[in-house]
């Protein structure tokens, strides 16, 4: 590797503008005659919409417009779209109620839109929104999944009779049946994977501007995929052909899922701005997003095991019911299916899978995927689960998850997933190594002395990345492909501009995609430009989520760069008069192997240009672009170890030492690497700890704001130890993983673990704030 | 409608603006500093640290016309020219920062905790004083790690001074 090649920690380049306060969000961009828009939101989680009052408004001044979902409705803006089509057991198709992007009748949630306010500044805009009076017929609510699936409950969706989405199931019920049968233990466990709230730093927003004689729009956006945006505006919402709109993702300030989805105010924002005749702005405010981003994760589940009298593993079953939400979001009906089930199997050889999940509506907040999404459910389940068996059977939970490892590759687990690679082992022991498990023993008796409760908890976790190959997805109901594009453009005095349909919002792409080129051309990064999130200057791209943009993306680029080179070596061979076979690329500089003969980079660019001098029959340029269908999925998979000591006076857990030991294949930027762990890590156990998008009984949320819902902060969490074993993924020529999502995957399984080995009380839920660790201390949890 | 008359920056600047403008709001709507940020609406998050007469405050929770005749730093007003201030550098070199979107206010948060603490600090202690910054794409580890950094950087380069 050169010194900024694959696998070098080099320093951020797009790092200079957000430390000098120079990124551009979308809320820091200014359009003439900007318009800005305020939402008025149902305080009901279910009801009528009687009428809608909105002269008062409308007479004040700088107020344009107030627009309401019966007129949405009336201009055919279509309903939000459900991307993924899953079938139930009875092989009946999912059951979607509509989702307008206002709502015209009846409201479902608290914080569903009903109507907008356009005024000529944000305060006009919100004083206007206080004039319109919107009278409501309250509704009974369900609030959560069981009291949606009672008999009688209040129905949300005419289309969906008992709340039910689907009822889905995977694997091989009868084989699942028959390995309960002959085991000699069976360990079983019932537990919630709590809801939460992604809670990206910048909140959502959205400038849309309409340009009236070229029938065109232009959106910006706060989107990981604004390709995919531009595509469901144009074939299902009906906003404007493809040709006509142009979605731009500038600067966003993190996205974990929640900005994958197209969301109403977006839709809204491109309605009104043809309506008013001027460019529409809309910046939600924090409220808003933990009232309207989608929510992640909200499973009730129970699983049990079967393992033989030496205890391996010989069956799964498991039944989860997911929360949906009051609609169905762009890709949640895939998150608790597809990318939640076939993870199921974990690290281990079991023989036999059975899961059925059933989709429940409710009337809270959409549920769609957040970081992870379905694969920390599964990771969160497996590892409690297999964490208890060790308790039941007084074995080491090492040894345990040793004995059952699989450990011949490729594997084909009962729930569709072909592990390509993996060495589950050496990641075990390089956690164990480095925190010291041999020693924990004495560790714990020291801390007893000093009246403290310290546990170990362990986690195994395995996830499916570079979502994702086309085909596969494609007959499990998704309705895109989920292959990457790119394009290189080496301009005529060499240097190179890399255009994505990856988005990077934090993953420092502007660098770790420049370090293929400068590890492929010799060149320095500094002559290497990443252009993304626009779909003027990028043809085509499926976006940035499910740890996919080193897997696919950057492979994407790879094999346009493999083009370039091609017919470089080729313009380069006749410029030097040698035999394109023995052009070596080194430094910048086309080489004829074997002699001083060399011809620069620059120099072979401008050859292709002024094109005086080309091979016969060969066309000008040095442009390549590249689509790329990745094969499989890729397996990242590590052990995350956490040691705490839990407070028997208050519940309070604090972290002695949390080690994690991953296999992401080859890493392109280390230090990018580990920085996603981190946060990934920080995630995980602020679910662990910390977070729950709490409902009240009528469907009140009650933490929509930071000083309800709990971030973790930087005094809630340790320093971490990371490292890595690395297994090389066969399905692509990088050999990269992903390590997006990793953190989050594993990271909670490991804290609960821990604290329920310290407390002595398995049955403990997440978050395990103080109240409830006190209480399952004191034995009435 | 007030006018304002403050320094931002080293530069006088005034603004006409309705008396109920946050400071946020002038920075970023009036006088296009866009640096600083708002994450949330209830004082939590911390994106809109500034330094007022040289101490750190979240400019959400300020009017406007209480920084009358105050001088007031953002982000974009810490480097010098085309030099850094060594905590910029050190939130860089130690990949403090992923989406880039809590960074201004980390950053302005962090010069004010090296300052209070006289260069003074071990990790518990960057930890405590930042509980009015949150971030969701680091998990504090580098942030932490940029501060210490910064830390021994800024008293190196007080003393060269």
């Amino acid at each position: 590797m050169g010194m900024e090649g694959i696998g070098a920690s080099v320093v951020r380049k797009e790092d200079k503008r957000f430390i000098t306060g120079k990124g551009r969000y979308v809320d820091d961009i200014k359009l003439l005659g900007m318009t800005y828009a305020h939402f008025i939101r149902s305080p009901h989680a279910h009801a009528k919409v009687k009428s809608i009052d909105s002269s008062a408004a409308e007479a004040m001044p700088g107020v344009v417009a107030v627009l309401t979902g019966k007129q949405i409705v009336d201009d055919k803006v279509g309903n939000l779209i459900c991307g993924w089509a899953i079938t139930s057991k009875d092989g009946s198709p999912m059951k979607m109620g509509a989702w307008p992007a206002m709502a015209p009748e009846t409201v479902r949630f608290v914080g569903q839109a009903v109507a907008v306010v356009i005024a000529d500044s944000k305060n006009l805009a919100r004083d206007a929104a206080e004039a319109v009076v919107v009278e409501y017929e309250e509704l009974p609510a369900v609030a959560d999944m069981p009291s949606a699936l009672k008999p009688g409950a209040p129905q949300l969706h005419p289309e969906a009779p008992g709340n039910v989405v689907y009822d889905w199931h995977i694997g091989d019920e009868a084989a699942v049946g028959a390995a309960f049968s002959k085991a000699a233990h069976v360990v079983s466990l019932e537990l919630t994977n709590n809801r939460l709230a992604p809670n990206a730093m910048e909140p959502r927003a959205a400038i849309a501007d309409y340009d009236a004689a070229e029938e065109h729009f232009t959106l910006y956006t706060t989107s990981q995929n604004p390709h995919v945006a531009r595509l469901v505006l144009s074939a299902f919402y009906n906003i404007a052909p493809e040709h006509k709109l142009r979605v731009i993702a500038p600067d966003v300030g993190g996205g974990f899922g929640s900005k994958i989805f197209i969301y109403p105010e977006e839709m809204v924002a491109l309605w009104a701005s043809k309506k008013v005749g001027r460019p529409v702005k809309w910046t939600g405010d924090r409220t808003e997003a933990f009232l309207t981003d989608a929510h992640g994760r909200d499973h009730i589940s129970k699983a049990e095991m079967a393992f033989d009298a030496d205890h391996k593993m010989l069956g799964l079953r498991v039944k989860t019911h997911a929360n949906f939400g009051a609609y169905m979001s762009l890709f949640s009906s895939s998150v608790p299916t597809y990318l939640y089930a076939t993870l199921l199997s974990g690290q281990y050889n079991i023989p036999a899978i059975y899961a059925e999940v059933m989709g429940v509506y409710t009337n809270t907040t959409p549920v769609d995927a957040y970081r992870g999404a379905g694969r920390p459910e599964a990771s969160y389940l497996l590892e409690r689960l297999v964490e208890t068996a060790a308790r039941q059977f007084k074995m080491d939970p090492a040894e345990l998850r040793r004995k059952n490892f699989i450990t011949q590759f490729p594997h084909q687990t009962p729930v569709i997933m072909a592990y390509d690679t993996g060495d589950f082992n050496a990641s075990l022991d390089a956690a164990m190594k480095a925190i010291d498990y041999a020693g924990f023993p004495a560790r714990k008796e020291a801390a007893k002395a000093q009246g403290k409760l310290r546990g170990i908890g362990l986690s195994c976790y395995i996830e499916a990345c570079g979502i994702a190959p086309s085909k596969a997805v494609g007959s499990l109901g998704a309705g895109v492909g989920l292959w990457e594009s790119a394009e290189i453009r080496v301009n005529p005095v060499g240097t190179i501009e890399v255009l994505t349909g990856s988005h990077s919002h934090g993953q420092g792409h502007e660098t770790t995609f420049c370090q293929l080129i400068a590890d492929r051309l010799g060149v320095p990064i500094s002559q290497v430009s990443i252009v993304h999130g626009d779909t003027d200057k990028v043809q085509f791209g499926m976006g940035t989520y499910g740890s996919r943009s080193a897997a696919v993306g950057l492979t994407a680029i790879l094999k346009a760069m493999e083009k370039v080179e091609a017919k470089a070596k080729k313009i380069a061979a006749h410029a030097l008069e040698a035999s394109e076979g023995d052009i070596v690329i080194e430094n910048g500089e086309f080489k004829v192997t074997g002699t001083d003969k060399s011809i620069a980079l620059p120099m072979v660019a401008l050859a292709a240009y002024t094109a005086h001098n080309l091979p016969d029959g060969m066309e000008p340029g040095l442009k390549e672009s590249a689509f790329y269908d990745p094969t499989n999925f890729t397996f990242p998979a590590g052990t995350y170890i956490c040691e705490l000591e839990v407070d028997q006076a208050t519940g309070k857990t604090s972290f002695v030492n949390f080690v994690a030991a991953d296999d992401f294949g080859r890493l392109i930027n280390p230090m990018i690497v580990e920085g996603q762990v981190h946060g990934g890590l920080v995630q995980g156990i602020g679910q662990a700890l910390l977070e729950h998008a709490v409902y009240d009984g009528n469907g009140q949320p009650v933490t929509a704001s930071f000083m309800d819902y709990a971030m973790p902060r930087a005094d809630d969490v340790p320093s971490f130890k990371l490292s890595h074993t690395t297994t090389l993924c066969p399905g692509n020529p990088l050999g990269v993983k992903g390590c997006g999502e990793a953190g989050a995957i594993g990271a909670s399984a490991a804290v609960i673990n821990a604290i329920t080995d310290a407390i002595g009380n398995n049955k403990l839920e997440m978050p395990a704030t103080p109240d409830r660790v006190w209480h399952a201390i004191h034995g009435n949890a | 409608m007030s006018t304002v008359k403050l320094t931002v920056n080293g530069k006088a600047v005034s603004a006409e603006v309705e008396d109920r403008t946050l400071l946020v709001h002038l920075l970023r709507d009036h006088l296009n500093l866009t640096g600083t940020h708002v994450g949330c609406d209830t004082s939590q998050c911390g994106a809109c640290v500034v330094h007022i007469d040289g101490r750190a405050v979240k400019s959400c929770t300020v009017l406007a016309g209480q920084a009358a005749g105050a001088n007031v730093t953002t982000i974009e007003g810490i480097a010098r020219g085309d030099e850094l201030h060594p905590m910029q550098a050190a939130f860089r070199d130690n990949h403090g920062l992923q989406c880039g979107y809590c960074t201004p206010g980390m950053i302005m948060s962090a010069i004010d905790i090296v300052h209070r603490h006289g260069g003074e600090l071990d990790e518990a202690t960057v930890r405590e004083e930042l509980e009015g910054n949150i971030c969701r794409c680091t998990g504090y580890h580098n942030i932490v790690k940029a501060v210490l950094d910064a830390a021994g950087r800024m008293k190196v380069a007080q003393a060269a001074e």
